[in-house]
This record gives structure tokens, sequence and C-alpha cells, in this order.
């Protein structure tokens, strides 16, 4: 087939297209849908947080200044707060990190009946209310909890566990309800990890812990990072489990937000703390997309 | 590759007795659940010999190398490595390499830390780490792709690494397991041939290959086991096994032999020369492979090249009408239906296919066709026993 460029004497006159106006018309469309998740992003949240950020700077007397952040800043309970907070989110995200690893480990390599089913459950608690696994607690080991009513069966006398108004009773219902948080992408990784190189490397002479650190940790980084970023932003803001437990002395920042703002009525003061608590989780955001950048994972659509 | 030859193995042969296989199997059975994946398969490996394990998917021969490898655990049997009983040892106490379809290779490491995995998981010094990777990458040609990542290599590539890997640790057993099965036909033939090398570069190792192609188990093995179903169907050396199948399917499956019906018109004893059989309309003297009673059925192994074509009138040939015609380069690939005859070969129960290098003009779809024997006996195997 011959092709000829020659203008066809009975080709029609070309009938001029309005470029930019229909540029226009598409950029108007978008504009439409657009426009209704930023007026909805706006409206509920952007707008409020402004309120908050903008209250934070206004005290009892409607006077605008840095008197409210100097007071809350400099005042003990906000620094024990912060601590609290922080020490909390970072302990209860190792201890998930390490709790996660370990059975997803065994839900993924080690054969049993019921794996599947386990892997179920770990699903379904990611859609429980953390609150629940703090009443959990009570229940179990309150004073009048399971383990103390069975102890006192046994004639073993005092309250056999006493922490649950401890530190460590919020780290250790943290770590319970949030561990499948880590496992969920460990479990998914790890899928993605072919049998054959576990079987060579073993075949190469390395033992199961050499296997572990040398072929699947490696492989299993980003979403052990990703797991890891989600559950010390989540602890980080988490308030149902302190509340519920009641610890003593265990103020963290949403606790003292909650304190400021319906107990005390001191709004100006729980801005002050709810505009820092948002500043650290925006800390956090920026550092693990920024980690996840350099590292790969984004590419591999670990970060949203 | 080149060929630096590999320094003698690390075997440990302690309490082995002299003569005792690189590997043995023997009554070995692997069940997944209630499904029987290897059933009593007893087979032994000499040092320096090639093994292949040659049947189709699911017939157990993967399921064989991952015992003998220790990836699983058999459900009974016993699995020795030069006379020392491994069978319920985990994988990294047998030192045995392997080389699987997938490559498997470390994705996160460089080439050069691919192959030296072995050698640190085993605590060798820093120094004859390096010497070693070096080694067993000029052994596969691979030495001047040591910093790159698996991902910037063609499989070809990659395969050849994960056999430096498997060599480093300089194993007296190496196990294949269809390493060549993700190249493309090119790469395949190819690697082969690099695959011939390499054996002949490393005379004390025992091989297990595990394919379900015929060519390689052909040009790799000195003796094939065909399995089949779970069973081990055949094992003899390749080029006895190739010309002289013993059973039914051994035949069909290495070398895809014409299964003509055939009936034995007088008793033969296992060691007798010749037999005369009846196929079709003419009467041929047959190869027996055990004992035959007058009348029995049996079949007629003829491979596809050793068979002619003629005119349809000629004497002393079967006639037939052709249905399909293949070229594939080299040869015809001529597909024809017998007239009358009773045999196995293809769906009908009477097609038998071709092979023709030297055809003046290809002959119409339909057309019928005289098919000539070969002059020398064909094998003669018993109808209807998978072996």
């Amino acid at each position: 087939m011959t092709a000829t460029l020659t203008e066809s004497p009975i080709a029609a006159e070309p009938v001029p297209v309005p470029v930019r106006a229909s540029k226009a018309r598409g950029g108007a469309s978008r504009a439409l849908w657009v426009l209704p998740p930023l007026v909805l992003a706006a409206g509920f949240f952007l707008y409020p947080l402004a309120l908050v950020v903008k209250q934070s700077f206004v005290d009892k007397n409607e006077h605008v200044g840095l008197d409210v952040w100097r007071d809350v800043l400099n005042s003990p309970s906000f620094g024990d707060a912060l601590w609290n907070t922080v020490e909390i989110a970072v302990l209860s995200t190792l201890g998930c990190l390490v709790v996660g690893f370990f059975l997803a480990l065994v839900l993924s390599f080690v054969p049993f009946p019921g794996a599947r089913a386990v892997g179920r459950i770990v699903d379904t608690v990611l859609a429980f209310p953390s609150f629940l696994i703090a009443l959990a607690f009570t229940f179990l080991y309150g004073t009048a909890g399971v383990v103390n009513a069975a102890a006192d069966n046994l004639g073993l006398g005092e309250p056999l566990v006493g922490f649950l108004y401890s530190p460590w009773c919020v780290v250790l219902a943290e770590i319970t309800f949030y561990t499948p948080f880590v496992m969920r992408p460990l479990l998914a990784a790890f899928a993605l990890v072919p049998r054959d190189r576990l079987d060579v490397a073993a075949s190469l002479g390395a033992g199961p812990l050499l296997v572990i650190r040398r072929v699947l940790l490696p492989e299993a980084w980003p979403a052990l990072a990703a797991g890891g970023s989600l559950t010390l932003l989540l602890t980080l803001n988490e308030f149902g489990i302190v509340l519920f437990i009641g610890a003593k002395d265990v103020t963290t920042l949403p606790m003292l937000v909650h304190a400021k703002g319906a107990v005390t009525f001191d709004y100006p003061g729980a801005c002050v703390v709810a505009v820092v608590e948002v500043a650290l989780s925006l800390t956090l955001y920026a550092v693990y997309r920024f980690v996840f950048s350099r590292t790969g994972a984004g590419r591999a659509g670990l970060v949203a | 590759m080149t060929a630096p030859a590999i320094e003698r193995t690390e075997a440990s042969t302690v309490g082995a007795a002299p003569a005792a296989a690189a590997i043995g199997i023997q009554d070995l059975t692997v069940r997944y659940g209630s499904v029987v994946a290897l059933e009593g398969l007893s087979l032994e490996v000499a040092r320096g010999e090639t093994v292949a394990l040659l049947g189709p998917s699911g017939s157990g021969k993967s399921t064989a190398l991952k015992a003998v490898a220790g990836f699983l655990r058999p459900a009974s049997g016993r699995i020795t490595l030069a006379g020392r009983d491994v069978t319920y040892e985990p994988p990294n106490k047998r030192g045995i390499g392997v080389v699987v379809q997938n490559y498997a290779l470390f994705p996160h490491m460089r080439v050069a830390d691919n192959v030296a995995f072995g050698l640190k998981a085993r605590r060798v010094p820093r120094a004859e780490v390096t010497r070693r990777v070096t080694e067993a990458l000029d052994m596969v040609g691979m030495a001047s792709y040591a910093r790159r990542y698996p991902r910037e290599l063609s499989g070809g590539q990659q395969q050849r690494v994960a056999i430096a890997r498997a060599l480093a640790i300089r194993p007296p057993v190496l196990l294949l397991d269809e390493p060549l099965s993700a190249l493309d036909a090119t790469l395949r033939a190819d690697l082969l041939g690099e695959l011939q090398r390499l054996r002949a570069d490393l005379p004390d190792v025992a091989i297990m290959y595990v394919t379900h192609d015929q060519t390689e188990a052909l040009a790799l093995a000195d003796r094939i086991a065909v399995m089949r179903d779970a069973r081990l169907v055949d094992l003899d050396a390749a080029d006895r096994l190739y010309r002289r199948p013993p059973s039914e399917f051994t035949a069909s499956f290495l070398g895809a032999a014409n299964l003509l019906g055939a009936r034995v018109l007088a008793a033969c004893a296992a060691g007798d020369d010749a037999v005369e059989v009846a196929v079709g309309g003419l009467t041929v003297a047959a190869d027996p492979t055990r004992a035959f009673a007058e009348g029995e059925r049996a079949l007629l192994v003829v491979r596809p090249h050793s068979l002619e074509v003629t005119a349809v009138d000629h004497p002393d040939t079967l006639s037939a009408t052709l249905t399909a015609t293949q070229w594939r380069g080299a040869d015809y690939r001529l597909t024809c239906v017998l007239d009358g005859a009773s045999g196995q070969s293809g769906q009908s129960g009477r097609e038998i296919r071709i092979d023709v290098t030297d055809l003046a003009e290809v002959p119409a779809l339909g057309e019928r066709l005289g098919v000539a024997l070969p002059a020398e006996p064909c094998v003669l195997v018993p109808a209807g026993v998978a072996g």
C-alpha cells in the first residue's frame, strides 16, 4: 500500500478545534470533581484545626499572645505527659515489632493446624476498638480479676498480679492491641518470599537464625518499618487504653487534652497540648515518608 | 563457562564405608497429608555420577530431590550421604549444593555476596571466602558480574550465579531441580552445553538432576530414573533406556516413540535376541525386553525418525493416511492414521508420527502413504504395563 501525502481535492475544510475552550471545559469539569472533597476537608478538618491553633493563642481573658503556650510548656504536667507519651509509644512499638515479627514468622513458615484461623483473628483484632483490650485486662489482671481470683482460691494470699494500674500495663495493653498492625504488612511481605530461597539458604549451611537475619529480615524490612511507623503514630495518639486502665501517674498528651478540655475547662491549655500532639504526629509522619522514599519502600507501594 | 577444575570436595565421610554411594535412597515415601507424593523410591548415585530423575509433572521427582536435600521430611525410608544416615538431619547439616528452577538468589545481596553466603555460614576465613568466590564465579564465567545485583542480570546469568553459589561450598552432592526450565529455548540450549562442560570439571561430585525434558536428561545423565505417579518406573543407563526401553511409558516419554500394536507369533524367553511378531498385515522381527507367550499382545517401539515414507503400494509397508504435517525447520513431522492397524499411539489408537528430513514434495492432507518399518528389529514391550 502506498501512502500519498498530496492534498485530496475533495478534502473537507478542516474544522477549527477550539482547543482553549475545550481545555477550559476540562479544567472546569476537574474543578467540579475536586471541589466537594476540598470543601469537606476544609469544613470538617482544616477549619476546626485552625480554630484549635487560633484558640491556643487566646487566653481566658481573650488576650492574644504566647502566654498560654508559655504557661503550658513550662508546667510540670506537660513535661510528664510528653515524656510518658513518647516512652509508652516507643516501648509499645518496640514490643509490637518483636512480638509481631515472631508471630508473623510462625504463622508464615511453621505449618500448623489452624494457622489460617489465627490469621483471620489477627485481621479481626484490627477492627476492634482499643478500649476493649483495656477492659479485658481489667477483667484479667484487676484486683478482683480472673488471675488474682484464681490465685486467691489457690491460697496464694495477696493479689498475685498488681500491675494493672502501672505504666507497664498500658504498654502491655498497647502491645496486645497494636501487634496486628505490625503483623498484617509482615504477613503480606512473608507471603512474597519464595520458599525456595529459604530452603537454598539452609542447604548452604545457614541455621534458622542466620536465615532469618540474613535472608528474611532484609526482605521484611520495608514491611517492618511500615508497620512500626504506623504503630508509633497510633500509640502516640492512643487515648482509650490509657483512660480505661486509669493507671496512676500515667498522663499522656491525649489524656492531658482531655483533662484540660473536659475536666478543668482550660480550653486554651487543651488547644496548646493538642497542637503539640498534632505537630508531633506530623513530624513523625514526615520522617516516615522521608525514610521510606530513601529506602525504596515507597516504590514498593508501602507508602500511601 | 571457563573451566578451572574445582578442588575435591569437603564431604564429611566420617564413618562411611569406602564403597558407599554418594547418595543412597532406600524405600523412600513422602506424603503431603493423605496424598502420597513419592512411594517406595530406592536409588543410589555413585560419586562422580549424574542421575536424572525424569518424569511428567506430579511424578514425584522434585519431591525426591527435596527429601534428599532435607526440605521435606519423609514418611518412611532412609536417605544416606556417603553412607551417613541423614534422613532426619536438617538441610544445613547435610552439605549439599542445591540449584532450583527460579534461581532463589538473595535479591538484596550482590552476586559475590550471594556466592559467599554459604561460605560465611560455614565460617570460612575471609581470605578463603574471597578466593573461593572468585573461583566459583570463574567456573561459570560470571567473575565480571560480581558487583551486580541479581535484578541486573538475565535469567541465564542468574542461573549461573546460582550454580556458582552451590559449588562454592564444594559439595560432594549437587542437586539440580529443573535448572533450565525458566529459561527461553536458546538460553536453555546454551546453558545445557555449559552444564555438560561443568560436569567434566567436577569428576567427584554426585549429581541428581530433576527434569521433565528428555533432551536434558539424555545430554547430562549417566543414568536416567523414569518416574510416574510418585513411583520409579525404570532406571538404567541413559543410552540403554533410550535404545531398549523396558516399558510402554518409558518408550513413549523418553523419545516419544510410536507404540504399534503387535501379536507375538512364537513364544520367546527373556534373553532371546529376536521374536517374530505380526504388525498390521506384516510379519517382522522384534527385540523382546522379556519373555512373551505365543499370541500375547505387545507393543512395538518405533521411533518417529526410524520410520520411512514410501509409495502406498510398496511391498512390506503399512498403509496409512496423512492427517497433519508440521514443518520444524530441520525436518517434517507427519502424523498419519494406520489403515486397520491396532497401534497404541495417539488418541485414536492408530495414530503414528514420522519424522522425515528429505521430503521432495510434501504430501497433501488425506493422501495415502506407505510406511516402512526400520530394517533392524524394533524393541518389543509388554502392552498396557506402565512399568
